[in-house]
């Protein structure tokens, strides 16, 4: 039986916020005029340092063009991402984003074993965000990538970037060396909410030092972007009952590219099990899924696709449809286009939050 | 390109040879125009799942397995890789390979049309009518 | 609620694990000498995923009161058989040799853990189907000892941690499932790591609740290991039960499998169908711990997940997870009790589905 094909949606009648492009360095020589002589040495001569056994590719290859569309190869050179014409032919112009928030994942530090090669990195990253982006394309807004192990580290780069309105959201990864909820990481947390910038959490590639599973590294990739979800659930856990929010009422985290649709059950779990072992968490106050609705924000994509696809809106209902944020993931393999990814019906008060007004109102947009 | 009623001549057969695909304006749509070990087939640009440049994807083959761990490519230039998520569609036909043969819950009627080991997909790729006329690909539309 | 009909099938329940001393006739003279000259014989064998004391390894009222005489058996007869009516359970005695690192003692003890049940338990309690304890960490004694006891029937099943030495469909491992294949045996992992690996992605969290709540995490993972790895191609046949590690998290699982799979199955080309439909065919899981609220929310997953197949009634016996005998959520439709507590779990278990029909449910007498 044939399916019509999808149909173009009145998505495009209104502008959208993409809350995940991944703008990406043609080389590391893109991110030297933002670093002293001392360290551009260094990145040509050692490079990143991180915990796998390949350098400058991953371990689990990725299947469709390395991850990428394979149609976002500029074809001047230089890896998807890297192009800002293309992506505003490709991506920007073709599907009407008004709002296009970065998640400079490439080199920027949060996974570097060399503490202060990472913090250069991280400084680096965030000035090439800001000129070589923002910069030339007011559409695009910047996250204050920093290497989550380095607290303090931390809350200075995230100070000195919250005065500049190009930084919307603070990026560390959930791949790191410790669960985010444990204490080391609370510098962050409070810097964050003293700036009013969200934390936006993204899977990263690159280990912490953990296994992706809890039974060890998986053989296919198959697995390993499965982990993307169960990776994401043991730092929202552990933030939640190691009393991040208790400590910090104000914060608030966006979870990018980890899934949407396992929440509920989530909550419903730390729930009954909070029931049964509050006397070892006295310091929360709430019940965890009191927590998730008042601090947490999801990404859309990828987006999940039913069987029956009526049942993606009753799992919204539960999470309320002023929690998702519209991410299409550019220039990604699984790259979601807002025209054709959802396949149910939406009101267009949903509509609406869904692909513009909940990123709004959590970013400060005008 | 020239257009008569609503056939559509789109360039001599002798500049497509086996293996290679040419992407063309007709009509306002984008169209692949494919040739496969020598027959032509003609698909529309957008992938019916996502929305992809179908046509821009990878031509490829099909990988099976007859045990974990074995693995052989079949049937190679047979098949179209879409380039954002992968879905695999036969160029012949336009028919998404995967899905299931059957489910317990009702989706799509799935049945088997090419072979023992093609299953036919929930979607087609939309395909037109490719004809070679004293040398050249006409498209009918 | 309570079970409205006796004659159900408790598909997760716990025996207590021994003092060591107790397993010492059934272990060979060698280990029997290292264990008692080693002091290795006064240690308990708790493992860290339910230490003894927490309510996730007993509830309050279960707990064994010094000195009041009663043998583990009557407890287990009065606390866990006799109150829900239960027709068969399916009893597993999760015991601390499958942490050790040396996987010979560990080999040894498992054997002689599955001996003890045996003799102490089965031997006595008709009522009672046992699990065959194995070291996943070595292949050849975990399918040694599925031999050697394959032929006793009692065992319906072999038993591993969900979080054990490797992902579980690792094609190390597959030597464990042709046995268990051949056997008519099925493959139950249960709640619990021996902490080889942190139970995240991002390392080890704080508290117990933590651990506890990441299982939900470790069997999806578990579960797209054996489905990646392609076990079901070579062993079609085989059964997994997943136990205490809940099923709210199953429709996600589903729908990304499915997608995935369309994009990336040439990385896996031996999976020719929707994995979801594998998984819906192959895996199994108990009822207790039920995390979703309320009926009507099962409802609506179990109209997610796409069947009414895939739950198997359990009470967790003697972990803590309802009070009283109230081992159902309130409002279960009644044609759905008896498919989670009679016909899925007949269905599920290759060894049950002969002997354990010949006892039909039948209407409790009226309670007051």
């Amino acid at each position: 039986m044939n399916v019509p094909l999808p149909s173009v949606t009145s998505a495009q009648k209104i502008g959208i916020v993409d809350c995940d492009i991944h703008p990406v360095q043609r080389s590391a020589a893109d991110l030297y005029p933002y670093m002293s002589q001392r360290w551009r040495e260094h990145s040509e001569m050692f490079g990143p340092h991180i915990r796998q056994g390949l350098t400058g590719m991953q371990v689990y290859p990725r299947m469709m063009a390395a991850g990428q569309r394979a149609d976002s190869y500029p074809a001047g050179g230089g890896p998807p991402g890297s192009d800002l014409d293309l992506m505003r032919s490709q991506h920007l112009d073709a599907v009407g984003v008004e709002w296009g928030m970065l998640v400079a994942l490439s080199k920027g530090g949060m996974e570097e074993r060399n503490p202060d090669f990472a913090t250069v990195l991280s400084h680096a990253v965030n000035d090439w965000q800001r000129h070589d982006w923002v910069a030339k394309e007011p559409r695009l807004l910047a996250g204050v990538v920093v290497p989550q192990e380095d607290a303090d580290f931390c809350v200075k780069e995230i100070h000195l970037r919250a005065q500049d309105k190009a930084f919307k959201q603070i990026i560390i990864s959930p791949r790191s060396a410790e669960p985010l909820g444990r204490r080391r990481y609370w510098p962050i947390f409070a810097a964050a909410q003293e700036c009013g910038l969200p934390i936006g959490l993204h899977p990263a590639a690159f280990s912490g030092g953990a296994p992706s599973t809890s039974a060890g590294w998986p053989t296919y990739y198959m697995q390993e972007h499965y982990a993307f979800c169960t990776g994401m659930q043991g730092n929202i856990v552990s933030m939640i009952f190691e009393g991040v929010f208790e400590q910090f009422p104000n914060l608030k985290i966006a979870l990018i590219e980890s899934g949407f649709t396992w929440m509920p059950a989530m909550c419903w779990r730390m729930d009954a099990a909070f029931e049964r072992m509050r006397k070892e968490v006295p310091h929360l106050k709430r019940r965890p899924s009191e927590y998730i609705r008042d601090h947490f924000w999801f990404a859309t994509q990828p987006m999940e696709e039913p069987e029956n696809p009526a049942h993606l809106p009753e799992i919204i209902e539960w999470i309320g449809w002023d929690k998702l944020l519209f991410s299409t993931d550019y220039p990604h393999w699984d790259y979601d286009d807002p025209r054709y990814c959802i396949r149910f019906r939406m009101t267009d008060a949903q509509r609406s939050m869904l692909f513009r007004d909940n990123a709004r109102a959590l970013y400060g947009l005008p | 390109m020239t257009r008569q009623l609503n056939r559509h001549v789109i360039g001599r057969a002798d500049d497509l040879p086996p293996g290679s695909r040419k992407l063309v304006q007709v009509a306002g749509r984008e169209i692949g125009v494919f040739n496969v070990h020598g027959a032509f087939y003609a698909l529309a640009n957008r992938c019916p799942h996502g929305g992809g440049s179908l046509c821009e994807g990878f031509v490829t083959g099909l990988s099976i397995s007859a045990h974990p761990g074995k693995y052989e490519l079949v049937r190679e230039g047979e098949f179209l890789r879409c380039p954002l998520h992968g879905w695999e569609f036969e160029i012949a036909t336009g028919q998404s390979y995967c899905d299931p043969k059957n489910t317990r819950l009702r989706t799509f009627n799935a049945s088997v049309e090419h072979g023992a080991e093609l299953v036919k997909g929930p979607y087609v790729a939309e395909s037109f009518e490719v004809k070679i006329e004293e040398d050249y690909i006409v498209l009918d539309l | 609620m309570k079970l409205p009909f006796k004659g159900v099938i408790d598909c997760d329940l716990h025996l207590p694990s021994p003092p060591t001393t107790a397993l010492l006739p059934y272990l060979p003279t060698h280990w029997r000498d290292q264990l008692e000259t080693r002091f290795i014989h006064k240690m308990n064998f708790q493992l860290t995923s339910y230490p003894p004391n927490s309510p996730l390894t007993c509830r309050e009222d279960w707990r064994a009161k010094k000195g009041d005489g009663e043998s583990d058996l009557d407890r287990l007869r009065r606390q866990a058989l006799d109150p829900f009516g239960v027709d068969i359970a399916v009893a597993s005695l999760l015991h601390g040799a499958i942490a050790l690192f040396n996987e010979d003692m560990a080999a040894a003890l498992c054997s002689a853990v599955n001996d003890f049940v045996a003799h102490e338990w089965l031997d006595p309690e008709p009522r009672l189907r046992g699990s065959i304890l194995i070291t996943g960490q070595n292949t050849d004694h975990a399918v040694a000892e599925i031999e050697r006891l394959a032929h006793d029937k009692r065992f319906v099943q072999v038993i591993l941690p969900v979080m054990g030495d490797m992902l579980p469909g690792k094609r190390q491992m597959w030597p464990i499932y042709r046995a268990c294949e051949r056997h008519g045996l099925a493959l139950a992992l249960h709640a619990g790591s021996t902490y080889r690996f942190p139970t995240t992605g991002s390392g080890w969290p704080s508290f117990q609740v933590e651990d506890y709540i990441a299982n939900s995490a470790g069997f999806e993972n578990a579960i797209v290991s054996l489905l990646s790895e392609g076990v079901f191609s070579e062993c079609p046949n085989l059964r997994v039960i997943c136990l205490e590690g809940g099923f709210g998290w199953l429709p996600t699982l589903i729908w990304r499998l499915n997608k995935e799979w369309r994009g990336i199955r040439q990385e896996v080309p031996w999976i020719t169908r929707q994995p979801g439909d594998i998984l819906r065919e192959r895996f199994r899981f108990t009822l207790q711990p039920v995390e979703v609220p309320d009926a009507a929310l099962i409802a609506r997953i179990i109209g997610h997940i796409g069947s009414d197949d895939l739950l198997l009634f359990s009470t967790d016996y003697p972990h803590a997870h309802f009070e009283g005998v109230e081992a159902l959520p309130d409002g279960l439709p009644e044609a759905l009790i008896r498919k989670i507590t009679r016909d899925n779990p007949l269905a599920a278990y290759p060894r049950l589905s002969g002997g354990a029909s010949a006892n039909q449910p039948e209407k409790a007498e009226q309670r007051s």
